[in-house]
């Protein structure tokens, strides 16, 4: 199968400092994958490797199916067919939104690229604003200008670099999934890269863990939060805490305050996850909601911190022995910090790690 | 994997890839061309230096022994009594102006900036001719009088040093204003704040925080000082320019101006030191502009007095002078002795506008190459070349005039000899172009890297994503965004190359006579009337500098409060 956009064991760096590792990634026509990690772990450098800024340490990079990037051959930007939305939108001041939109139609007729740009104004919800000046417009729309300008010549790849970071909260989510569903309906390829998990789980089909340059785990958004791959990954994505436990001979995991039964495990594991491994010690991963509130529990927990959050509480618990966990409980269970409120655990899956992960 | 470098597999034609080296190797030529403006600009100043040592014997005990005493101290005390005038007008003004409100207050904010329209030497001679002995004013006295009255000399010291002062104010005035203004404003806040009446502000917190703009204001004046050649010849000063112009056209001994300059050039380096340390640290010294506090409301007398002080510095350095030369102007023109607009007067007008759009479009070209520079080739050794480059607003132009004549002179030896060519360009064309441009290079430099700096990284990014290569990129991004810079930094090179005066006097080409050189010849012939004319074009040419600062300042002050 060709891949639209294919890194292999790419590594990329500059003055002999390397920041991105053996990076091996798909992605198909059609789709929309992301990068996700925490500032510094590579990802926009990655990404600069993908749009031709940045020259290959190692590996290659294959753009529908043509080799672009390998050690010692570069295709300049300007030569790739890529279209690419920057931070700061990186709009031309001195043009106007017609012209902005229309600068990559530069071998068009006149006509022709007026028609385009007027079109793909229509699409991002901007008709009519073709005379308006950048600096005249909202962020939002600024936002919308630069991907207008970026589908304009019907790129094979669109990059993102954090297109939304600069946007308020509100706005943000709702333009990601508009945006997103835009992407889609034009059956565009897009890569995205950014550190906020909403705006990934808004838009990716696919999601890349960056961290420290290494790619921790590539996967769907559903598998990314509830099949961490890594240690790192479980504490990166959502909320949870680790837990020591106990896996058993028989499949069960013995946890302080209940057992999870294999039988119970509803959810299959993904056939790329490694079985569990061996009875012994191992580390857990508890989401908020694998931990539930029952007061016919015989397992109770003190309430050391809570944090409202309209429909439920995020009530931070502690165990007899010191074990933390974290449950989210609709929010007319209110108790007080400090009470004792009974537990139980409801999980249909585990995510064990190795004793000695942090 | 590099074995198959040859052919992608799109098939792209071996012109359409770069090699990961290729960004490497442009950063290495553009570092380059930055070392090279460098080398060029500093080689007429190290062939100065070498030249400390060898002098002939005679000359050198002459030197010591009856010039430079006289020069040094003459220098010194000018300075320090311009530097003492500047503080005091300058930080004085700029506290009024911006601390209080009282009749006329918003058009002296702007108007105390006019005398930087006027030329130093104009404002000398115009004072000469108004006070002289000779003069209207004393004749007027002495009609009154008597005949012995005798008011102290104008053409000594203490004349050269108040002309300078209400001169070269503006620069102080204008960098503690913007102090003032912006970063004392929330500290000037915290301290009423904690309890300290505005006078006790002023003295603990302000003047205080307001020390490097005020050293750096201080400073510039002092090279401005060390550099004037013009007003210190019509006040019959000898300084360190005089004295090189005198030793060289006076004497025909070239050693002797040669050892002066590179005498004044140390001190210059010195300063140029200093000045780039402090403007280094002004930087971590802001603490944000807040909005800018009403100022307090003066009223009765006190109003009265602050606005008869503004006026009456306007008055003396820009208002009485400039009504001189129109007098002297109309006079010159209605006398039929043919002192009007002289034919060589114009001629000189137009030589002057000739070397003036030739030094500009010199000097935004190699700016534009420096800052281009700096951006595509990061990095200390950049950065130092740069500043290298444009250390020439430190030298006085006598010094650059000799080093320049040096240097040329050595390479019209050095170059028929290696590169087996025969001509010359000392004393052409050539010569005090390239002067110029190490003059002027900081004065359009610095609009341009501004404009550059407006350049976002991401604007060259998205273009290059967008199909445009590197031709595309400079006509349709680059240049329409950096016009309104390159057109700034060419008008401020144009207005500072026309009121030159050393550089031109000692390395023009035979015919090229400028306006100031004109003014020069007549004043040293006590011709105030024709004098007047040229002296008026310059003072119309100056004026534009200020509109564009002005404009600037009206575009950051509407940035700054949304």
């Amino acid at each position: 199968m060709t891949y639209q956009l294919e890194l292999r064991s790419v590594s990329l760096g500059y003055q002999g400092r390397t920041v991105v590792t053996g990076l091996d990634l798909s992605v198909e026509r059609g789709s929309i994958a992301c990068l996700l990690g925490p500032s510094g772990c590579g990802k926009t450098t990655a990404l600069r490797g993908v749009a031709g800024f940045e020259p290959l340490l190692a590996g290659e990079i294959l753009l529908a199916g043509r080799s672009v990037s390998r050690v010692g051959y570069t295709v300049p930007p300007e030569q790739r067919r890529i279209g690419m939305v920057f931070q700061d939108y990186a709009l031309f001041p001195h043009l106007r939104v017609g012209d902005n939109v229309g600068f990559g139609l530069h071998g068009l007729a006149a006509t022709e690229r007026e028609r385009r740009v007027g079109f793909w104004l229509e699409v991002v919800g901007l008709a009519g604003m073709d005379r308006a000046w950048p600096h005249e417009l909202s962020g939002g729309q600024q936002q919308r200008v630069a991907l207008a300008r970026a589908l304009a010549p019907e790129p094979d790849l669109i990059l993102m670099d954090e297109p939304f970071s600069n946007l308020d909260p509100e706005l943000r989510d709702s333009l990601a999934r508009e945006v997103g569903e835009l992407l889609r309906e034009r059956g565009a390829t897009a890569l995205l890269v950014t550190h906020d998990q909403h705006e990934a789980f808004a838009m990716a089909d696919r999601i890349g863990i960056l961290e420290a340059g290494r790619l921790q785990q590539w996967d769907t958004p559903y598998d990314i939060y509830h099949w961490p791959a890594s240690a790192f990954v479980a504490g990166f994505i959502g909320e949870g805490v680790m837990v020591e436990a106990r896996l058993l001979a028989d499949g069960a995991v013995e946890l302080p305050f209940g057992r999870i039964e294999a039988a119970n495990r509803s959810a299959p594991a993904p056939a790329t996850r490694p079985p569990l491994g061996a009875p012994g010690q191992v580390r857990v991963l508890l989401r908020p909601d694998d931990v539930i509130h029952d007061d016919a529990s015989p397992h109770t927990a003190r309430v050391i911190r809570k944090a409202f959050r309209g429909a439920q509480i995020l009530y931070t618990l502690e165990l007899d022995g010191g074990v933390t966990a974290l449950s989210l409980v609709p929010s007319h269970h209110d108790h007080a910090i400090g009470s004792r409120i009974g537990i139980r655990i409801a999980a249909d899956h585990v995510v064990a790690f190795p004793a000695d992960t942090p | 994997m590099p074995a198959i470098a040859d052919s992608g597999p799109g098939g792209q034609a071996p012109l359409a890839f770069t090699g990961s080296g290729s960004g490497e190797r442009q950063r290495l030529i553009w570092r380059g061309v930055a070392l090279l403006i460098a080398a060029l600009i500093i080689a007429p100043l190290v062939v100065l230096l070498t030249r400390i040592g060898d002098a002939d014997a005679k000359l050198l005990s002459h030197l010591l022994e009856h010039v430079l005493p006289r020069v040094v101290g003459n220098t010194l005390l000018l300075a320090t009594l311009v530097v003492a005038g500047t503080a005091v007008l300058g930080a004085g003004l700029a506290w009024l102006v911006s601390r209080y409100r009282f009749p006329g207050r918003d058009a002296f904010s702007w108007a105390l900036l006019l005398p930087m329209a006027l030329p130093a030497y104009v404002l000398a001679f115009v004072a000469v001719g108004l006070l002289d002995f000779a003069g209207p004013l004393q004749t007027a006295l002495r009609a009154l009088f008597g005949p012995e009255l005798r008011l102290p000399p104008v053409r000594s010291m203490g004349g050269a040093a108040l002309v300078l002062s209400l001169s070269l104010y503006p620069y102080v005035y204008l960098l503690c204003r913007s102090a003032f203004d912006s970063q004392g404003q929330r500290a000037m806040e915290v301290a009423r704040s904690l309890g300290l009446t505005r006078r006790q502000a002023f003295w603990r917190v302000a003047l205080p925080m307001s020390r490097p703009w005020l050293a750096a204001g201080l400073l510039l004046v002092v090279m401005e000082t060390l550099a004037d050649f013009g007003t210190v010849s019509v006040f019959n000063v000898d300084t360190f320019t005089t004295a090189i112009y005198k030793s060289w056209f006076g004497l025909f001994s070239l050693g002797t101006a040669a050892q002066l300059a590179s005498l004044l050039l140390l001190i210059g380096f010195a300063i140029a030191v200093t000045e780039n340390r402090l403007r280094d640290r002004a930087g971590y010294w802001s603490t944000g502009r807040g909005r800018t506090e009403a100022g307090e409301t003066l009223s009765g007398p006190r109003a009265a007095l602050a606005t008869a002080v503004c006026l009456g510095v306007l008055l003396m350095a820009f208002l009485l002078p400039l009504a001189q030369l129109l007098v002297w102007a109309m006079a010159g023109w209605v006398g039929a002795d043919g002192a009007g607009i002289d034919s060589t007067s114009l001629r000189a007008a137009g030589r002057t506008l000739l070397l003036g759009l030739a030094a500009a479009v010199l000097v935004v070209g190699t700016a534009l190459l420096l800052a281009y520079a700096r951006r595509e080739s990061p990095g200390r050794l950049t950065d130092m070349a740069t500043r290298l480059a444009t250390l020439g607003y430190a030298i006085p132009g006598a010094v650059l005039a000799v080093g320049v004549f040096v240097a040329l002179s050595l390479a019209d030896r050095l170059l028929p000899a290696l590169a087996g060519v025969d001509w010359r360009i000392g004393g052409t064309l050539v010569a005090i172009l390239f002067a110029y441009v190490a003059r002027f290079l900081a004065v359009g430099f610095g609009p341009v890297e501004a404009g550059m700096a407006r350049i976002g990284r991401s604007l060259d990014d998205a273009a290059r994503v967008l199909g445009a290569g590197s031709r595309r990129r400079l006509l349709s991004i680059h240049l329409p965004l950096l016009a309104p810079s390159l057109f700034a930094a060419a008008a401020l090179v144009l207005v500072d190359v026309m009121k030159e005066m050393p550089i031109t006097l000692m390395t023009r080409p035979f015919g090229w006579d400028t306006l100031a050189v004109r003014i020069f010849e007549l004043t040293s012939e006590g011709q105030w009337e024709a004098a007047a004319l040229p002296s008026l074009a310059l003072v119309a040419t100056g004026l534009l500098p200020l509109i564009l600062l002005n404009r600037q300042a009206q575009a950051h002050a509407s940035h700054s409060t949304p």
